[in-house]
């Protein structure tokens, strides 16, 4: 359990970060909080030649919050953004989704944009980031660019991050209606067997206007289901859950590992829509 | 200040130092050490067919490279088998490193000793292994069939195989009085694997003086005198030229009581060859697929009763999955068949056992060692003979329970340590009562319809177990006051986070008569003491403790004989308060346990002021007797060793109250109570420490931990990503109640805890969970997927 040579690589700078990772290419690997690559290095599973640490990047630690949303830096820690409070009051989905990211001390070290790159389709801020519509800024010695959540995650454990591109930033939009984050793991902070993050709408009958779901760990990416048409514009209380369920366990695609069968997986998403509709239609 | 501290929640004295990183663990010390890794085997089974190292030789930094080939006799054999049985037939254990055939994913092939470990394990990556891949058996069922060997030489499989039979009191055999009784039921039981898994893994530091020929390993062992025994034979060396200490050990729970582990004969060897220092400190995926595992078993069970759910007769078969070796004998299989009566008076009672050969990780006792699977055997049969007979569950465990009246109670069996299973104390009946009193057991009904009307499911389910404890045969005690008046207590067994240093230190302090800030306790220490058995089986207390009390009454009697001469006093008059021996009813005729100290050891030369009183013009002692008289010895120090005639026996009942979630599946539990009775208790506050500990690793071997091997042999869960091994936040706050009923075994009426929380926990939940749900629980641990499965009427 210790990692095989690499060369490590230190720049204070989004340039120097970039050109580094462009010189680098294909055999660089960013180090921000290391709550995966690191477990990942010292098992061997991965070997990347050069490391490259932003932690001394100026720059990349700023939470910017506004009327459309957050935009969170590439050094901001989950721990700080689950202790802003503007950025809670923004976009409160954040704070919800981030009580359930492993352990404060992981939390501690773990950043937003590194969770949002490693990919994993298992946990809960790409899900977030998806089911918001938000983005990722991806920065090169050739500039930036914007790419939208729905581009975003092409895979498990695969982004659109191409070698020589660094994750400066991402923006989580705003939502005018209510957000629920529910999952169920085997042990308290462990990924999640299935979850379900919610954003509903409801109109001054409290009927039904926009509701859209992202499920966890039943696909390669982050699953999102717009239901507003199967809720059929009633008030929750009377909303058929059987077709609403019915509408996202269409487009899941569970597998079994050790700790759930695909089957488990595929009823328990369907729970967990339900539940988290209707928390997050309770505002 | 009092000095009585038998019985006092003492705090713990050792914590200080290790929570705030003072600890000494083994990958703390010889920083300058070389470092040693190991190319283990990536298969289930297959033959070597070459070793190529061509690429390795180029690396900077390389020392040596070892595969079985380079090891010299004594070194080259198979790893002894430590506890021989006449039914262990077909005992196998492995090379060092693998000669030949690998039998399990992580066997060691090739050791390389290089300059650090990032080094040794690229060198590691760099060396070739070529094999020929053979069929891996893998799965109890598919072993019995017998298809594929593990070993060439060992047909079916079968390493051991155990028939034990105790006829009823008429003389009926188990199967006749089955087939006589009233009712019967047969069924089928899993437990699937789990392992110690200590924070620690294990280690092991090696040094060999060239000059004094000597050679001294740290090792992360639960018993440093057998590995001491063990490798002076090993690597042929006088035993006096050989020191084993166990520093901090990071826990144990079983695994580290095997030895000597391949790594633990080989680094000491390496040490000797290359004369120099190396170091191996086991990682966490080495520990996965290179120590040892517990737990599975698959049980049939007969069982015949009358109307009030009387046990007539029982019969069990158990196929044990040994994993690839029997390093460690058949000790788990056999305390599985003995403890499984537990609390009961059983009418006739049949027990066999299959040890089963698979290409997995060897199996070896881990904390509970085999009465987990026990207790879930019998336990299950009780709550299956309340239901077939529509009676309360612990009523069916009254009417079958051992009265106080009947102790010593013999089960007519032979125990683990080789001697008859007699029970020598306990108040079941008592235990039950406390139990129920504790959980609100008649008041369930009403909170399981008031948690029903809210659309919550709850359950409740109990579970009782016996546990032999301080198994023999013997563990010592010396004792010294130096003339400081410090009181210096060692023990050969081991401490791995147990709280010896407090528990010892009370024991001599309430002894002697000092306060307890003047003792200190050295444990697994060959230098300090080097007659030992070792750490394991609830023993420490009983076995340690009692020899450190029967040492401390030594000390004590010379003592008072030395100050009654000083004192011109009758022994007899003379008592030890605070460190002081004074005159009963006449404290001011006194005199300190540090000048009696410096009394009984007469001197040539003073050293400090005190020291002048025993040298030769300052004596006014007789001249008509030599200074050290006949009989007597220089100094204030006693020796003392506790051998018992057999095992005691602790017992404890454990009940929970489970809600499982109608629509996810997941398990909750709301309640957890726990009434245990370990004798007279030293510190009740470690007591409870133990019990919560075991209840912790108890509810992980019921919900969350198991050995995921596919059909190739591969561990799929070789990591704590995937081996779930409970956090604080899934343990339940545990309620305690404590009985004491004395061991008369012993002079302190003691009985072992330290696995006392873990036996009952997967019986106990699964009773819970089968009360919420009304489906069969008979397969652990349970996941709240196979929950669901089960409620899809699937099965698992």
């Amino acid at each position: 359990m210790k990692p095989p040579p690499f060369d490590y690589h230190a720049p204070t700078s989004v340039r120097e970060a970039v050109e580094v990772l462009a010189e680098v290419g294909a055999h660089g690997k960013v180090l921000a909080g290391g709550q995966s690559l690191i477990p990942l290095l010292n098992m061997r599973i991965a070997a990347p030649a050069h490391l490259v640490d932003i932690n001394r990047v100026a720059g990349l630690g700023e939470i910017r919050t506004d009327a459309t949303g957050v935009r969170v830096g590439a050094l901001v820690r989950h721990a700080a953004v689950e202790r802003s409070a503007a950025a809670s009051l923004a976009q409160p989905l954040l704070r919800q989704a981030l009580k359930l990211v492993a352990h404060p001390v992981i939390r501690n070290r773990g950043t937003i944009v590194g969770s949002l790159v490693h990919a994993d389709p298992a946990a809960e801020l790409p899900a977030v980031l998806a089911l918001l519509g938000g983005s990722v800024r991806l920065a090169s010695t050739t500039g930036e660019r914007e790419v939208a959540a729905a581009d975003f995650f092409t895979g498990p454990m695969e982004s659109a991050t191409r070698p020589g591109e660094l994750a400066v930033s991402a923006f989580f939009p705003a939502w005018d209606g209510g957000t629920k984050f529910l999952e169920v793991a085997r042990r308290h902070g462990d990924y999640a067997m299935a979850g379900v993050a919610a954003a509903v709408r409801l109109d001054e009958d409290l009927r039904v206007t926009a509701a859209k779901v992202a499920c966890v760990s039943v696909g390669p990416a982050p699953v999102v289901v717009d239901v507003t048409a199967a809720c059929g514009g009633r008030p929750v209380a009377s909303v058929e859950w059987g077709s609403v369920v019915a509408a996202v366990q269409d487009r899941i695609e569970p597998e079994a590992d050790i700790h759930a069968t695909a089957d488990y997986r595929r009823h328990l998403t369907g729970v967990l829509v339900e539940r988290a509709i209707k928390a997050a239609a309770d505002v | 200040m009092t000095t009585k501290l038998f019985g006092e929640p003492v705090r713990r004295r050792e914590d200080a130092r290790l929570i705030s990183g003072q600890g000494r663990y083994l990958d703390d010390l010889g920083q300058h050490a070389l470092a040693a890794a190991f190319v283990r085997s990536p298969h289930a089974h297959a033959r070597i067919t070459g070793i190529d190292v061509d690429a390795a030789l180029e690396v900077d930094g390389l020392v040596a490279i070892y595969t079985w080939e380079d090891l010299p006799e004594g070194v080259c054999e198979p790893l002894p088998l430590l506890i021989p049985h006449p039914a262990l037939t077909h005992g196998r254990t492995a090379y060092p490193l693998a000669r030949e055939v690998v039998r399990h994913v992580g066997e060691p092939i090739v050791m390389v000793v290089a300059r650090d470990r990032y080094l040794a394990e690229d060198i590691c990556s760099l060396i070739e292994v070529s094999y020929e891949f053979l069929k891996p058996v893998i799965g109890l069922e598919e072993a019995v069939s017998g298809a594929h060997l593990v070993h060439e030489d060992v047909p079916g499989n079968v390493g051991a195989h155990l028939v034990q039979e105790v006829p009823s009191a008429d003389g009926r055999s188990a199967a006749e009085a089955i087939a006589a009784a009233p009712h019967t039921l047969s069924f089928r039981l899993d437990i699937e694997r789990s392992a110690s898994m200590p924070l620690e893994g294990k280690g092991v530091y090696a040094r060999w003086d060239a000059d004094d020929q000597s050679l001294r390993i740290y090792s992360s062992t639960q018993t440093s005198t057998s590995v001491r025994m063990a490798l002076a034979a090993k690597l042929g060396l006088p035993l006096p030229k050989v020191e084993v200490i166990a520093p901090d050990v990071g826990g144990g729970f079983g695994v580290k009581i095997v030895h000597p582990w391949p790594e633990e004969v080989l680094v000491p060897w390496a040490a000797r060859v290359l004369g120099q220092e190396i170091k191996w400190t086991e990682d966490r995926r080495e520990h996965f697929i290179g120590s040892a595992h517990e737990r599975a078993q698959v049980q049939h069970v007969q069982v015949g009763f009358d109307e009030a759910g009387r046990v007539l007769g029982l019969s069990v078969e158990i196929l044990h999955d040994h994993g690839a070796y029997t390093h460690y004998g058949i000790i788990v299989p056999i305390i599985t068949s003995t403890q499984l009566l537990g609390p009961y008076r059983i009418g006739a009672y049949r027990v066999e056992f299959s040890s089963i050969y698979t290409n997995t990780v060897q199996v070896t006792p881990y904390r509970g060692a085999g009465r987990p699977q026990a207790a879930f055997c019998m336990e299950r049969t009780m709550d299956k003979i309340a239901q077939h007979l529509g009676l309360d569950r612990t009523e069916v465990r009254a009417a079958n329970f051992i009265q106080p009246d009947q102790f010593p109670y013999d089960q007519g069996m032979i125990f683990q340590d080789g001697r008859p299973l007699i029970y020598d104390s306990g108040d079941y009946p008592e235990s039950l009562r406390k139990l129920k009193d504790l959980i609100g057991w008649d008041d369930f009904p009403a909170l399981r319809e008031s948690a029903r009307a809210d659309g919550r499911r709850l359950g409740i389910g109990l579970g009782c177990y016996v546990e032999g404890t301080g198994v023999g045969p013997y563990e010592g005690g010396h004792i010294q006051i130096t003339s400081d008046g410090r009181v210096h207590v060692s023990t050969g067994l081991t401490s791995q986070g147990q709280g010896h240093e407090t528990v010892f230190a009370q024991i001599a302090a309430t002894e002697l008569g000092v306060p307890i800030d003047r003792v200190s306790v050295v444990t697994g220490d060959t230098r300090r003491f080097g007659y030992a058995v070792g750490t394991f089986a609830s023993r420490a207390a009983v076995m340690s403790g009692n020899a450190i009390a029967l040492a401390c009454r030594k000390v004590r009697e010379k003592a008072l004989r030395v100050a009654a001469d000083a004192l011109e006093a009758d022994p007899r008059d003379l008592e030890i308060t605070d460190g002081v021996v004074h005159v009963v009813g006449a404290p001011a005729a006194s005199i300190p346990l540090a000048t009696v100290a410096v009394l009984s050891n007469p001197l040539r030369y003073a050293f400090d002021e005190e020291a002048k009183r025993a040298t030769q013009f300052a004596s006014t002692g007789g001249m008509d007797r030599p200074p050290v008289s006949e009989g007597e010895e220089p100094g204030l120090e006693g020796k003392d060793y506790y051998s018992p005639i057999r095992s005691t026996f602790a017992s404890g009942m454990h009940a929970a109250i489970v809600e499982t979630d109608p629509d996810t599946a997941e398990i909750r539990i709301l309640r957890y109570a726990v009434v245990h009775d370990c004798g007279k208790m030293i510190n009740p506050m470690l007591v409870e420490g133990q019990i919560h500990g075991g209840v912790a690793q108890g509810v992980g071997g019921a919900l969350y931990e198991k050995m995921v091997y596919d059909d190739h042999g591969q561990l799929l869960n070789a990591s704590f990503m995937d081996f779930l091994m409970p956090y604080a936040t899934e343990i339940p706050h545990i309620e305690t109640d404590h009985l004491e009923t004395p061991s008369p075994l012993n002079p302190l009426g003691i009985k072992g805890a330290g696995e006392a929380g873990v036996i009952p926990v997967s019986a106990v939940i699964a009773a819970a969970i089968e009360d919420a749900e009304g489906l069969p629980i008979d397969r652990m641990p349970i996941s709240p997927s196979d929950l669901h499965a089960l409620r899809q009427g699937r099965g698992r």
